[in-house]
């Protein structure tokens, strides 16, 4: 399937996307279909996608779920959430719509938190005066075509000065049942001095190839607090592409953690830009692959504002013949004095057949501004692993106390404990038993 | 009893040949010390021994406590009892020293058929250990040498060999980048693990780490032989007249 061919099933099947999606979502969907026919999907050609060949993952004939079936997912018989110290709101997406389940804690008073689709359908107002305000389709990407077909996903809204002190866990599934693309939408918004934590677990079973496309709209106010961690462990056949937007307001903090565990073929993309002076944005992320996988993160940090401070800290470990591709741009504009911006990207490459490319880049128009970019490709300090061997560390341990060391760093930036050691403990998982994955969801399981 | 038994041993590093024909016996219950001009092969003697990949054995044969050393991988020499100092202690960002040494301690009860040790037991150790080359209990929450001062490096080193309690301890160069006071804690911890079943090779430049560790045995090497072998009075000699008129009696007998 080609570009053109999206093009057309969307025209041919519009009315059956909207009727399966509410009107807040469908009013958006000429300008979507205009912006894609204009500039598509994006392929090596793009800079920004220099190594990474979007346009091609979309080439599969992939089917769409366009009569909203429900797929055969029970969430609960698949996923029993026995994690001590980590308890969350749980709340499930099957390819891309949203579970329904009993027994949900209440939240506080006036926050939003569910299904996309039926919260558009209940508070309209709300939705409309987000969705789709901050992804930008006006560039090669997936923004214009994820919202030609959204019909469902994930929202939380969270009112004024309101803290949701236990994370809220969203698990996304894909069954082995059929080869499909699922096409997923999420909305967060967090009001004047309001703060979540999101825990997103991205899955899908070994079975048959999947894809899924998701793009992400954060909305924080005036002091308010947002930690994401977008945590996948899918299938050498799964092919990921996410976006993810960001803005920010005055003395906000946003931290965001893309932890990519197991994959087939990923792409992130998270867009941040800093509208008010005072706010902080931390994006960091690892990625552990071997076999043929592939691992693409993109960030661009747009500092608008005064006063705001960026940090940036990847880690890669690269086994087999796996790719990894890192792209950072900073972009400090006129007039953004006493910005502080800080990126890092470290790599290890396992084997002589894995390979890393990075690209740090920053771009200042301000002059009184403190920023720093670096990036190293090496392997396993030698001297350590005979250090280590001597002391009756077999080279095996030895690798893996070095390797959980090197993306510890990333990890130890969790500021919630039971977290930290959780994920700590699936990375160490990970690289233990190399190309087998746990069953299901590891930090609910 | 015999410790280590080294015959005519060869080695090279990238195809050049550092050592030609060591021949060296180490009893139970001695020190011996290994002194030599810069480039006569000492470090890459001790290298060779603990089992550095970048060195290879092209002839000769070592026996450390009646079995083939050289057939060992380099953590089964270490589990058999053999431990070397290192003169550089190398920095493992990220890998604290608790993790380090519980790793180390398990391991070679592993080897030995043994359980992991209690927690309690290794904060013991810990503890006893440390106390020995003064070292404060917030440095096991460090990474290993990380930011370490030379003096603490060292000290490091010899606080892994009393934990490990090794058969034969090979200190190359530990009195390099030390101070007096430093110096002399290092020595003493080496001199407290001392015991008629256990030995030490000790490389040095100088005499005065000698003052502190007494060896029994001193040899020089130079050119990757060992050209002479005394008692203890060889290093006074050698700290008053130097090198050269060894060097030259040896060349004076080869040529």
């Amino acid at each position: 399937m080609s570009e053109t061919n999206y093009s057309e099933i969307f025209i041919a099947n519009r009315s059956l996307i909207d009727a399966g999606s509410s009107p807040v979502m469908s009013a958006l969907r000429d300008r979507a279909y205009d912006c894609y026919t204009r500039y598509g999907l994006p392929g090596t050609k793009v800079e920004e996608y220099l190594h990474t060949d979007i346009g091609a993952w979309f080439g599969p004939d992939w089917g769409v779920n366009l009569k909203r079936v429900a797929l055969p997912v029970n969430p609960s018989e698949a996923f029993r959430c026995n994690v001590p110290n980590l308890s969350t709101q749980m709340h499930f997406m099957a390819g891309d719509s949203y579970l329904k389940k009993d027994g949900q804690p209440s939240l506080p008073d006036g926050v939003l938190c569910g299904s996309l689709l039926e919260l558009s359908e209940s508070n309209p107002d709300i939705v409309s005066r987000y969705l789709g305000t901050l992804a930008d389709m006006e560039k090669p990407g997936i923004a214009a075509l994820n919202t030609m077909f959204m019909q469902d996903g994930f929202m939380v809204y969270v009112p004024r000065n309101v803290q949701i002190e236990k994370p809220v866990q969203l698990v996304s599934l894909m069954t082995d049942a059929v080869p499909m693309l699922a096409c997923r939408r999420i909305l967060v918004v967090l009001e004047q001095g309001a703060s979540l934590k999101l825990l997103l677990c991205d899955h899908s079973s070994a079975g048959s190839q999947c894809m899924s496309m998701t793009v992400t709209e954060c909305f924080v106010a005036d002091n308010a607090s947002l930690e994401i961690y977008d945590l996948e462990e899918t299938s050498d056949r799964n092919t990921r592409v996410m976006e993810c937007y960001v803005s920010q307001q005055r003395d906000s903090r946003v931290m965001i953690q893309n932890l990519s565990l197991h994959n087939g073929k990923t792409r992130n993309s998270v867009f941040s830009c800093f509208k008010g002076p005072g706010a902080s944005f931390e994006v960091n992320g690892i990625a552990i692959t071997d076999g043929q996988q592939h691992v693409d993160n993109f960030t661009f940090v747009d500092h608008e504002a005064t006063d705001c401070e960026s940090r940036e800290l990847f880690k890669y470990v690269l086994d087999g013949q796996s790719t990894g591709s890192f792209a950072g741009k900073v972009l400090v504009r006129h007039g953004a004095q006493r910005t502080v911006s800080q990126q890092t990207n470290r790599n290890i490459c396992l084997t002589a057949d894995s390979r890393m490319w990075t690209q740090p880049q920053l771009e200042i128009y301000a002059d009184d501004v403190k920023c720093s970019h670096g990036a190293t490709v090496g392997q396993l300090d030698e001297k350590a692993l005979f250090y280590m061997q001597q002391r009756g560390i077999p080279m095996k341990e030895a690798r893996m106390l070095l390797m959980l060391a090197f993306l510890g760093e990333v990890i130890d930036r969790i500021p919630l404990d039971s977290l930290r050691a959780r994920l700590l403990g699936l990375v160490e998982l990970r690289l233990r038993h190399g190309q087998s994955r746990c069953e299901g969801c590891g930090v609910c399981k | 009893m015999e410790m280590l038994k080294i015959e005519n041993l060869h080695a090279e590093i990238a195809g050049k040949e550092i050592l030609k024909g060591i021949n060296l016996q180490i009893e139970a219950g001695t020190v011996h010390a290994i002194m030599g001009p810069n480039g006569s092969g000492k470090s890459t003697l001790s290298n060779v021994l603990s089992g550095h990949p970048a060195y290879t054995v092209t002839e000769g044969k070592v026996t450390f406590k009646g079995k083939d050393l050289l057939a060992l991988p380099v953590e089964n020499r270490s589990h058999e009892g053999l431990f070397m100092s290192f003169q550089y202690p190398v920095e493992i960002p990220g890998v604290s020293m608790t993790n380090f040494m519980r790793t180390a301690i398990n391991e070679k009860r592993r080897y030995l058929g043994q359980e992991p040790m209690s927690p309690t037991d290794f904060l013991k150790l810990m503890k006893q250990k440390r106390d020995l080359v003064k070292l404060d209990a917030k440095f096991m929450n460090r990474s290993v040498n990380e930011g370490f001062s030379g003096g603490e490096k060292k000290r490091n080193e010899i606080f892994q060999m009393a934990v490990l309690e090794p058969s034969l301890s090979i200190l190359d160069e530990t009195d390099s980048g030390l101070d007096i006071d430093a110096l002399r804690i290092v020595a003493e911890g080496v001199n407290s693990l001392k015991t008629p079943e256990t030995s030490a090779l000790v490389i040095t430049h100088y005499q005065r780490l000698l003052d502190y560790i007494k060896p029994d045995v001193v040899h020089v090497l130079y050119a990757g032989r060992i050209i002479r072998t005394a008692g203890p009075e060889l290093a006074l000699e050698l700290e008053e007249r130097g090198y050269d008129w060894l060097i030259r009696e040896f060349e004076e007998k080869n040529s």
